[in-house]
């Protein structure tokens, strides 16, 4: 066996986005010698597409706000799935870590006052999202790899070595989480330039890997979104939960053709853009569920004057959450009143004067002109859902982000439960922030608990990884043609994006499941040419088993949930129901009898109940839409509510 | 609706390599890393494209395009005519991994070299206040997506490799002088000196000012007149101006 | 030393830019626009006559201030600091070094001239022809740091233009008059100013060096003003060297009186 390339360190951080950098960061502010391991170049994290805020109850513009709004919008917005601890930390913690980002030498925009700016958007109640323009990801991400930088540079002051405590290896992809007898012992992968292979001895591994968009055709995804650490949990032995819960952005582009999908942010929405279809009706209105028909306004008056006079005046409902939208959309379109590319009219140049438009949304402006050559400042945009976020994810202990798997830690849109069936637009940033911390320190912990007893890779683990990462470059398979993994992927996209898509049924499903077992079988047979060096034929073969292992979780947990709630509608259980909410999906993969492959299987869980004071925060009358009496006997007004 | 467009890509590594040419499809509304794409996925499946966003937000699919440094996700096919040919070179400053992708380390080497944001001393953090005004400027830098197409084309490393030493290139003296203008950096309250750095250690006067860097900048950044000119006018304050020296009042960072 | 676009590792591309459009235009008409300015001058400065016509009171901008000896009558409204030195050296040749300096040293020029003259580089991504290339760090072209200078001897300068609008406002009979001329010399100091005042030193100095505009609200508020010019400052450069020439050359035919100076009042 030739050598190997070998690196020893305390905690590997696979992700170098928002959550994958936060945690990094906090490790080595631990003593902790980290490595950071991402597919792309530092700082081309899919982090950088954020566009509209961190949502954090800052109360700058409005001073009502308070972590406690920020809980309760959240909680709404997930259709309280959300496991309410994370959701607590996230509301509590989420201003902290924006401040923090400022002596990081972030600039957001300001108050009047001089304070962070704040900005409306879809299912918080405040404005509430810290922002810079409309490219907050990308400050973001900066702010936080210069913060790197800064922690190179003093270390480079005190060994003279910039890698000292905290190095990063860009477009480096790993394949594999090694154990030792059930605890991580390291990760295996390799160097995308030149294909050599990297092996990684650390007892801690922090999950940071984002989500799972590329198995979908049109999605807002990046191509490093191919469900990742979602697989390597699964095979690590660790539980993915909420996996049926997938968000569809409301607002993709459709046309042209080639940027079908690419986001267009909440906030044109946040700043007055409306919602119209072909007839020129602002159809929002007539889609104001139930459960909001009290915050939103059912009138144009109404909700116009919202903009100016919040305090006096109800949302306008193009604000709803995102499922709500995307499904209004959705249903617009296929009623015939869509526009030509198929999808509706957003529109904000009939609502701002064209240099405020260009001042508030200058990418939007700038990407629909240079992509799309529309104006936006004279035309409406013609946007459709696309395929934008997974709530589901590796299962969690909020406060340490660790998995089930001792040493396996998994922060942002790869840890599952913060967001419940849906999350609001604004909380995906704050929640790396705050749960990146909490992975970086919890991984700390654990490692500086383990003392001397360390974990120890096993070379027969690391040449089986090896084996398996080489097994596209086999020649011609035995029992069938050679598959080409450009087509497998376009394949397994098309049935996702039909078959389990935003809207779904039981048929379907079970029609993509038996699809995703065939494209698995095929996908055994895939071949790639050339060699190692920087040959993106051979990386996709590899990412394609992550994607496939992941689709075939969410097609199994969605068809099991007979409900519709927040990211997952079925057309044959269109209610939801409180029976369900307290249901947690979990996936994971069995171990078949020896020599047979491993398979998922979806088990159903309880929900862990509301704390009483977190109950206590909302009314009794809202609760009662979502849950079941029997569960409601804490909250301080059910006695009340017995008397009378 | 549909064509086929004759591309010339450049293939090989660091060793050797060649123009090849190509005879593809290209559909309405499509961009030129779509057409690379589909040469992946039909007829070189290990051509090397680094990508990633494909929205102009990333900065990673840079390269040349008949010549011009660009970003391939933003350069829309419908700016050639049918007949002409496009060819496509990974950028030519930077060494070449295989065929478009280039090892753009030089630039996370200068990044690394740049004193970090100096926080405040007695300021706690959520106690920040800084005026509109004072970050609009800085905040214009902040945009940069780091493609590195201005590091690409700026001719003091482009043509003199040698010159990579002692020059940081337009993105970090830029970042230089984004700090040098935030509100809130105290580098200079404990003795540093940002526009002595630029000039001394990152060849702030290698810069002629030709404003390649402005050309290509796909943010559409002002790098020459909003950052480079203004570093330069800094350092003229500090090391040129005998007049500026006797008149600066105390503090001059104000 | 490496050769143009050439270096360890970067890709075996030997054209030296694979740019297919005119990318030499613009450095040529700029060759060709300041080569053409710079031949009028020397020609004019040496001329040393037909520079004022004293009648309406026109003075020719390459002759203003004069502040020779050698100056015609009439023509001296700053004082004849300096003795009459012969054919070589004519009255320009005392104030010429400081509006030439101005425009040698200024950000725009400066790229103009590296491009079209010096050819370093001649277009974006297309590679320069020098084997060596060290920037403004040493002499000569460290003196370009001086800009500033230049610019505070421009502002007096353009004062004098100014004085010379205004006393173009002379009529045949010696009151007030209006004549072509005297339009021409007056589109011509306007653009002088906003060329001089959108200058990126003056930026600088105005506003530029401050770190909090917050704190000085007038300062600010002139450096959005001068910022909106510096923004033109191209178009600027090119406008007030087309117009110098122009009101130059104007008043050249009107004092050798080969054209006649059309009256429009008085």
């Amino acid at each position: 066996m030739t050598e190997i390339e070998r690196h020893a360190v305390d905690v590997v951080v696979i992700g170098a986005g928002g959550a994958g950098l936060r945690a990094a960061i906090e490790a080595r502010a631990r003593g902790m010698r980290t490595a950071v391991v991402c597919k792309s170049l530092f700082g081309k994290a899919h982090t950088v597409m954020a566009e509209g805020g961190i949502a954090a109850a800052m109360g700058n513009v409005n001073p009502h706000d308070n972590w406690q709004v920020h809980f309760r919008d959240t909680m709404r917005g997930g259709k309280f799935l959300n496991n309410w601890r994370m959701a607590e930390l996230h509301a509590q913690e989420a201003p902290d870590r924006v401040w923090e980002l400022e002596t990081y030498g972030a600039l957001f925009d300001r108050t009047e006052d001089g304070r962070i700016s704040q900005r409306n958007f879809g299912g918080h109640e405040y404005p509430r999202l810290a922002h810079v323009g409309d490219r907050t990801g990308l400050e973001l991400i900066r702010s936080l790899q210069q913060q790197v930088v800064a922690l190179q540079q003093a270390d480079f002051r005190e060994f003279g070595d910039y890698e000292a405590g905290l190095r990063v290896f860009a477009e480096c992809t790993v394949t594999d989480v090694l154990l030792d007898g059930g605890r991580v012992a390291g990760a295996f992968g390799y160097w995308r330039e030149s294909g050599r292979f990297v092996l990684f001895e650390a007892p801690a591994v922090v999950l940071a890997t984002g989500g799972i968009g590329k198995s979908f055709k049109v999605t807002s995804n990046s191509w490093e979104y191919t469900g990742d650490g979602h697989a390597l949990a699964l095979r690590s032995g660790a539980r993915l939960i909420n996996m049926e819960f997938v968000q569809f952005h409301p607002t993709g582009m459709v046309w042209p053709p080639s940027v079908k999908g690419i986001l267009v942010t909440e906030s044109v929405r946040g700043d007055g853009g409306v919602l119209r279809n072909a007839e020129g009706r602002r159809f929002m209105f007539d889609y104001i569920p139930e459960v909001f028909k009290e915050k939103y306004a059912d009138n144009e008056a109404e909700a116009d004057r919202w903009y100016t006079d919040p305090d006096h005046n109800r949302r306008p409902p193009e604000l709803l959450p995102r499922d709500e939208v995307a499904r209004a959309i959705n249903a617009e379109v296929k009623a015939g009143r869509g526009s030509p590319h198929g999808g509706v009219f957003l529109d904000v140049s009939s609502r701002l004067p064209a240099a405020e438009i260009i001042r508030r949304l200058p990418s939007m402006h700038h990407q629909f002109r240079e992509l799309a050559d529309v104006d936006i400042t004279r035309e409406p945009m013609e946007v459709g859902p696309t395929c934008h976020y997974v709530m589901g994810g590796v299962e969690v202990d909020p406060d340490t982000a660790g998995s089930r798997v001792p040493g396996l830690f998994a922060a942002g849109e790869v840890a599952g439960g913060m967001h419940g069936s849906n999350r609001l637009g604004g909380n995906s940033l704050s929640d790396l922030l705050v749960f990146g911390r909490r992975a970086g320190l919890g991984a700390a912990a654990y490692v500086t608990s383990l003392g001397q007893d360390k974990p120890v890779v096993a070379m027969a683990d690391v040449d089986q990884a090896r084996q398996r990462a080489l097994a596209p470059f086999g020649g011609s398979p035995a029992d069938g043609p050679p598959e080409n993994p450009y087509t497998l992927h376009v394949e397994l996209q098309q049935v996702m994006n039909d078959l389990v898509g935003i809207i779904r049924r039981s048929d379907e499903m079970e029609l993509a499941v038996k699809k995703l077992d065939e494209l698995k079988r095929r996908a055994r047979n895939v071949v790639v040419e050339g060699h190692r060096q920087y040959n993106p034929g051979w990386h996709l073969a590899l990412d394609l088993g992550n994607m496939l292992l992941v689709s075939e979780c969410v097609a199994r947990a969605a068809l099991e949930r007979t409900e519709s709630r927040g990211g997952h509608t079925r057309d044959d259980f269109p209610q939801m129901d409180p029976e369900w909410r307290r249901a947690l999906l979990a996936c994971e993969l069995a171990r078949g009898p020896a020599g047979a492959e491993a398979e998922v299987r979806v088990s159903r869980h309880v929900q862990p109940p509301l704390r009483p004071d977190l109950l206590a925060l909302f009314d009794l009358a809202e609760l009662q839409k979502y849950f079941l009496d029997d569960e409601l006997t804490d909250h301080p007004r059910w006695q009340l509510r017995e008397r009378a | 609706m549909g064509y086929q467009a004759h591309f010339r890509v450049w293939r090989g590594d660091a060793d050797a390599g060649e123009l090849r040419d190509y005879q593809v499809e290209v559909n309405e509304g499509e961009v030129v890393l779509d057409v690379i794409h589909r040469l992946q996925a039909t007829q070189c499946p290990d051509l090397a494209v680094r990508w990633n966003c494909k929205a102009g937000k990333c900065g990673s699919c840079s390269a040349e395009i008949n010549g011009r440094p660009r970003l391939m996700c933003m350069t829309r096919m419908s700016v050639f005519t049918e007949d002409e040919t496009v060819t496509v070179t990974p950028m030519r400053s930077f060494p070449v991994v295989r065929d478009l992708v280039t090892d753009v380390s030089y630039n996370y080497e200068k990044a690394r070299e740049i004193p970090s944001f100096r926080p405040p001393a007695g300021l706690a953090p959520g106690e920040y206040r800084m005026r509109q005004v004072d970050v609009n400027r800085s905040q214009e830098f902040r945009k940069c997506i780091e493609c590195f197409l201005c590091q690409n084309t700026c001719h003091v490393i482009r043509d003199h490799d040698d010159n990579k030493l002692s020059f940081s290139g337009p993105r970090y003296l830029m970042r230089i002088a984004e700090l040098e203008m935030h509100p809130l950096d105290s580098h200079g309250d404990t003795g540093g000196d940002r526009r002595e750095l630029a000039q001394a250690e990152h060849g702030l006067g290698f810069c002629n000012i030709t404003k390649c860097c402005t050309e290509v900048c796909p943010e559409h950044i002002k790098i020459t007149d909003n950052a480079l000119i203004p570093l330069k006018e800094r350092v003229v304050d500090r090391r040129y101006d005998p007049l500026f020296g006797l008149f600066r009042r105390r503090g001059d960072r104000t | 030393m490496t050769a143009p676009t050439q270096g360890p590792g970067r890709a075996r591309i030997h054209a030296r830019t694979l740019r297919t459009d005119r990318w030499w235009l613009p450095p040529l008409l700029t060759f060709l626009g300041l080569s053409a300015f710079v031949i009028y001058g020397v020609i004019r400065a040496f001329m040393n006559q037909w520079y004022w016509v004293g009648e309406y009171q026109y003075l020719a901008p390459f002759y203003s201030p004069c502040l020779s000896e050698a100056c015609v009558p009439g023509s001296s409204h700053w004082g004849r600091w300096f003795p009459d030195l012969g054919f070589l050296v004519t009255p320009p040749l005392f104030v010429l070094p400081f509006v030439l300096g101005f425009r040698l040293t200024c950000y725009y020029y400066r790229k103009a001239y590296y491009r079209a003259f010096w050819l370093s580089p001649p277009a974006c991504a297309v590679a320069e022809p020098h084997r060596r290339y060290t920037g403004e760090r040493r002499f000569p072209l460290i003196l370009q740091n001086a800009h500033r200078y230049f610019f505070y001897a421009a502002i007096p300068i353009a004062a004098v233009l100014t004085y010379d609008v205004v006393i173009a406002f002379h009529g045949r009979d010696g009151g007030f008059g209006i004549g072509l001329g005297t339009l021409v010399l007056l589109a011509n100091v306007v653009l002088i100013w906003a060329y001089t005042l959108s200058c990126h030193s003056c930026r600088h100095i105005v506003g530029g060096r401050l770190t909090h505009f917050s704190r000085h609200p007038v300062r600010y508020w002139m450096w959005t003003r001068i910022s909106w010019l510096n923004a033109r400052h191209m178009p600027l450069a090119w406008l007030s060297l087309f117009s110098v020439a122009l009101a130059d050359l104007y008043v050249m035919l009107v004092a050798s009186g080969a054209l006649a100076d059309p009256r429009l009042f008085n």
